[in-house]
């Protein structure tokens, strides 16, 4: 039990110095989730035999004297829409039932180099489309601070893993807020990385522009250990940046604001907001103030814009993305029955395969692509995206960072949205902007709404490469909350 | 399905409409890798063996742009004369097919990478410039066959079955701007233009150019207007003329097809047709009103093509010297006339030709037997001149027993026909099928004897001074040796042993 309580960053210390062993480690996640998990289902595949094996050769390679990474032999709890060669990779869909992919995806490999230790694959939004887990086509993901809501989504296993501590740390990736809103509502760490920061090579594809990997940890410090281990230029992805990784854990450890100028986004308060939310986050900057830090009001007017963009941009990128689904080479296959044409087989696949979100995502792409609308919705989405570039590049010549509540609610009652696909995408208000224009960002956990006792996230952004500062402010704002809460927030999580 | 078309006569036709052509080739590219992959591209694998996640399509696999490929592009922009841009996109052409594994091809819109250019090509005489729209990079798709069924095409079919081997093979689009005025010229135009176009390619290096593996492929436009206006009729795309005989043919057919609906007063419907080999005429493929929206988007997978001015002066400077130049400077080392220099380019032999040369031959000869004898035979067999199972070095080859008196003009064609025969080289042939010259004296001596006896008569005319009869005995005795007497030599003998000099 003790051993699911602890940070990574202690877990890999302890592997490293022989205290205890990467297999006990791992079978102590594993008793976790085999207690927590039938109740949580963060988890759509649980690879104890490879984690086991996996673990039992970083002792070896310890045994050996072999010199090993900062989180050498640590569980990660893998989000099902990387490829593993080992493991199922689903994304949350039907059509992808049972596929085993023949290749790493680029993160899947980089976690492996780093001696960290898969346990498994968790649930998500089919094909990373949600903002609840519910259009998961294998049923929702539970929020551990209360079963009956929503653990965030896409990466609502995720999140959820971490937070009911079947993982130390979990992947995600993050479209419009997939990594932030589920870290916000479950009391946790989530950043998106700058856009092409990490691979995106063997990521099944939502919206190419728009998909960033990135880390979930219960502190800031680990969030920023495994951001390093998996991200930098991938010659398999040409979006990749050639850059060097930011200094992220030299950030989290500094975790000192005293001068740092901080804008407060003007527009993302008032009606929508949750009151419980905007006093926490409003607390959270009197906080960052208090530190020494300086806080503006900013406005970024096209901010307003964001999300119909967004609704645009992604859909269309999605509705050419998912037309490789069509049971020709690999996944479900319906109607092969010797009637069919080959495209009667491919309709019916992916009739059959596709959950509904997917289908209406598909449809508006298709729409908002099509010859004599392109220019009125893709093009005009696109104008969009490059106003919010020049919001963002007009506010960082004011302040270092923007902040904002990272969701403008507390997590929601499983199935209160789930027939109103507007109330849903309106969970990802305050995230969307950064995926627009490819920033840094991060939620870090700052207190419970008063209203319903749940966790509510600050939202921390930061300039193109600049995601240092994300970490920077974040390990700041943490470990003056966690000196007023007399330690991590989750502890006020109940136990399961 | 076989339909009949009506037809116009062609000198009827076109005294009564004006074509404007106008020409799309698909070049694929030589590289050794794929466009997006580190796939091997290499013809005639089996199935399914050059493929990878990329060329897959598999969940989160990613395309990498091939430098080469891009680097390919340019050079041919430059060689057709085109701007090249300074800054375009890949973007996705939508639609499903079982071939295309991401159901998108990868391809340019709206910015492709050449503009403007030109190619000029010279048909009966005269040079006509042929305008380039764009050129434009792509990747292939796979290989369908469609098995069962009686067309091969994908109705009626049993099955169909997928090769993904070629699917991403790096493809380069070449598309014209509508060429007018050609008039009566303008299947010669059409042909001319693909065959200067392939040249362009292979003397760039950047494709082998087999329009028989579909290395190079053709479509076709043809509208026709009536004499005197200058409205545009509305067009037809040919699609996937596979040799240069064929787009002469499309053109052609196309026209008398069209003139014959339009003087009928009907429509012509704008649409996609395919040219079949054996007959040469069209059938209908899809029309504009079934026309697929592509929903062409910029393809967010890859970065934009950004090649700086410098790099692309720096390709322009190495370019190799060009086909027509080349023709020019190899005219006037040869000696030839403009009008054989056309026929030898009309032929696609000047490739052949300057081979057979570069083997060590006099260019008059190595013409000779590529534009008499094999040109006779390719046509025969309905080929072209450089798939005949026969090399410059084996011509050359000819040309010096030829030459050294080993052979002669009619034992030179029985070796050629040897060669072409599959029954070895050369001098196996001459070996095989005992085709050497006479040169034994005793033999030929004996050969002239009983010739001189079996023709008496044309011997005392000869003896009586008439030398111009010693013809006939000359074929006697080449006639009595099967060809293989040296008709010189015998021609002495002849002489001597009658007694006459000359």
């Amino acid at each position: 039990m003790s051993l699911t309580r602890n940070t990574a960053a202690e877990l890999g210390a302890l592997i490293a110095s022989g205290e205890v062993s990467a297999v006990e480690v791992t079978q102590a996640h594993l008793d976790r989730i085999a207690e927590v998990d039938p109740q949580v289902h963060a988890f759509l595949h649980v690879a104890a035999e490879s984690a086991l094996e996996q673990a039992r050769s970083i002792d070896a390679r310890r045994a050996a004297g072999e010199e090993l990474g900062p989180l050498a032999g640590v569980p990660i709890a893998h989000k099902d829409v990387f490829t593993t060669k080992d493991m199922p990779t689903t994304a949350g869909s039907k059509i992808l039932e049972g596929y085993r992919p023949p290749y790493d995806a680029t993160v899947t490999a980089r976690l492996r180099e780093a001696g960290l230790v898969i346990i498994g694959k968790t649930n998500l939004d089919e094909f990373a489309m949600g903002s609840s887990t519910e259009n998961s086509a294998y049923g929702p993901t539970h929020n551990p601070w209360d079963l009956d809501r929503i653990p965030g989504g896409s990466s609502g296993g995720s999140s959820a893993a971490v937070a009911s501590y079947q993982a130390p740390l979990s992947t995600g990736t993050d479209t419009g807020g997939s990594i932030r809103q589920p870290a916000a509502v479950t009391g946790i760490v989530g950043m998106k990385p700058t856009y092409g920061g990490s691979s995106r090579y063997g990521v099944i594809a939502f919206a190419s522009s728009l998909d960033t990997p990135g880390p979930f940890a219960r502190n800031v410090l680990d969030a920023a250990l495994l951001h390093e281990a998996f991200s930098g230029h991938d010659v398999m992805d040409t979006t990749s940046i050639h850059a060097e990784v930011p200094p992220v854990v030299e950030a989290a450890r500094r975790a000192d604001v005293s001068g740092l100028r901080v804008g407060v986004v003007k527009e993302f308060a008032g009606e929508g907001y949750q009151p419980g939310v905007l006093a926490r986050f409003r607390e959270a900057v009197d906080l960052l103030e208090s530190l020494g830090a300086k806080v503006v009001e900013v406005s970024c007017p096209s901010f307003t814009y964001a999300l119909p963009a967004y609704y645009l941009i992604a859909p269309s990128e999605c509705s050419s993305n998912l037309a490789r689904f069509d049971g020709m080479r690999y996944g479900l296959r319906v109607g092969d029955d010797g009637t069919h044409s080959a495209e009667e087989v491919m309709a019916l696949t992916r009739a059959a395969g596709f959950g509904p979100e997917v289908k209406r995502r598909i449809m508006l792409g298709t729409y908002a692509l099509s010859s004599g609308y392109y220019d009125a919705y893709y093009g005009s989405a696109q104008k969009v995206r490059t106003l919010i570039s020049r919001d963002f590049e007009a506010a960082f010549h004011q302040v270092d960072v923007l902040v904002s509540p990272t969701t403008p609610t507390t997590a929601f009652p499983i199935g209160e949205r789930a027939d109103d696909p507007m109330a849903m995408y309106l969970a990802d208000l305050c995230t969307i902007p950064a995926n627009l224009a490819g920033n840094a960002a991060i939620s870090v956990p700052c207190g419970l709404a008063e209203e319903d006792g749940l966790p509510v996230g600050l939202q921390i952004m930061a300039p193109v490469l600049g995601d240092e500062r994300c970490y920077r402010v974040g390990a700041a704002l943490e470990k003056a909350f966690e000196d007023r809460w007399g330690g991590p927030l989750l502890k006020e999580a109940p136990s399961l | 399905m076989t339909t009949t078309n009506t037809v116009m006569p062609y000198d009827e036709a076109l005294e009564r409409f004006e074509p404007v052509i106008g020409l799309e080739t698909h070049v694929e590219l030589g590289t050794t890798s794929k466009m997006f992959c580190g796939c091997p591209t290499t013809f005639g694998a089996p199935p399914n063996t050059h493929v990878c996640p990329v060329c897959l399509a598999l969940p989160g696999a990613l395309p990498v742009a091939n430098d080469k490929a891009i680097e390919s592009t340019i050079r041919i922009g430059l060689a057709l004369n085109c701007t090249i841009a300074e800054w375009c996109r890949f973007a996705r052409k939508n639609y499903f097919y079982p071939d295309m594994p991401k159901n998108y091809q990868i391809s340019q819109y709206d910015e492709p990478l050449c503009t403007n250019g030109y190619l000029d090509v010279e048909v009966d005489g005269r040079t006509v410039r042929v305008e380039i729209e764009r050129v434009h990079l792509e990747e292939d798709t796979g290989k369908s066959t469609h098995v069962g069924g009686a067309t091969g095409r994908i109705q009626g079919a049993d099955y169909s079955i997928v090769d993904y081997n070629r699917a991403g093979i790096p493809l380069v689009e070449i598309v014209t701007k509508p060429v007018e005025g050609t008039d009566r010229l303008a299947p010669e135009v059409a042909k001319a233009y693909v065959t200067e176009l392939r040249e362009v390619m292979r003397t760039l290096g950047v494709s082998d150019v087999r329009m028989e593996e579909g290395s190079l492929r053709c479509d076709v436009n043809v509208s026709l207007m009536p004499r005197g206006s200058t409205v545009w009729g509305t067009r037809t795309e040919t699609k996937n003329v596979n040799s240069l005989r064929s787009v002469e043919r499309a053109v052609h057919g196309e026209i008398e097809r069209q003139a014959a609906i339009l003087a009928d007063g009907g429509r012509i419907v704008q649409e996609t047709r395919h040219f079949h080999e054996d007959t040469g005429a069209t059938t209908p493929g899809r029309s504009k009103e079934e026309a697929q929206d592509y929903r062409y988007f910029p393809e967010p997978d890859l970065l934009p093509i950004a090649p700086t001015p410098e790099w692309v002066e720096e390709l322009r400077s190495e370019l190799p010297e060009l086909p027509t130049v080349r023709r020019r400077r190899l005219q006037a080392e040869w000696g030839v006339s403009d009008l054989d220099m056309t026929a030898m380019h009309n032929a696609d032999a000047v490739a052949l030709v300057e081979a057979t040369v570069l083997a060590g031959v006099p260019a008059a000869d190595a013409r000779k037997w590529w534009m008499g004898e094999l040109a006779r035979r390719a046509n025969e067999s309905g080929t072209s001149l450089a798939v005949l199972p026969i090399t410059p070095e084996q011509i050359a080859r000819v040309v010096q027993l030829v030459a050294s008196g080993a052979l002669n003009d009619k034992l030179a064609r029985q070796v050629l026909e040897g060669v072409l025969a599959g029954e070895g080289s050369p001098d196996e042939v001459v070996e095989a099928r005992g085709l050497r010259i006479v040169s034994d004296e005793g033999e030929l001596s004996s050969i002239i004897d009983k010739v001189l006896s079996a023709n008496a008569d044309a011997a005392d005319k000869v003896r009586s001074g008439k030398i111009a009869a010693v013809g006939a005995l000359v074929g006697g005795v080449m006639k009595a040796s099967r060809g293989k007497a040296d008709a010189g030599r015998a021609r002495e003998l002849i002489l001597e042993k009658l007694g006459v000099s000359e």
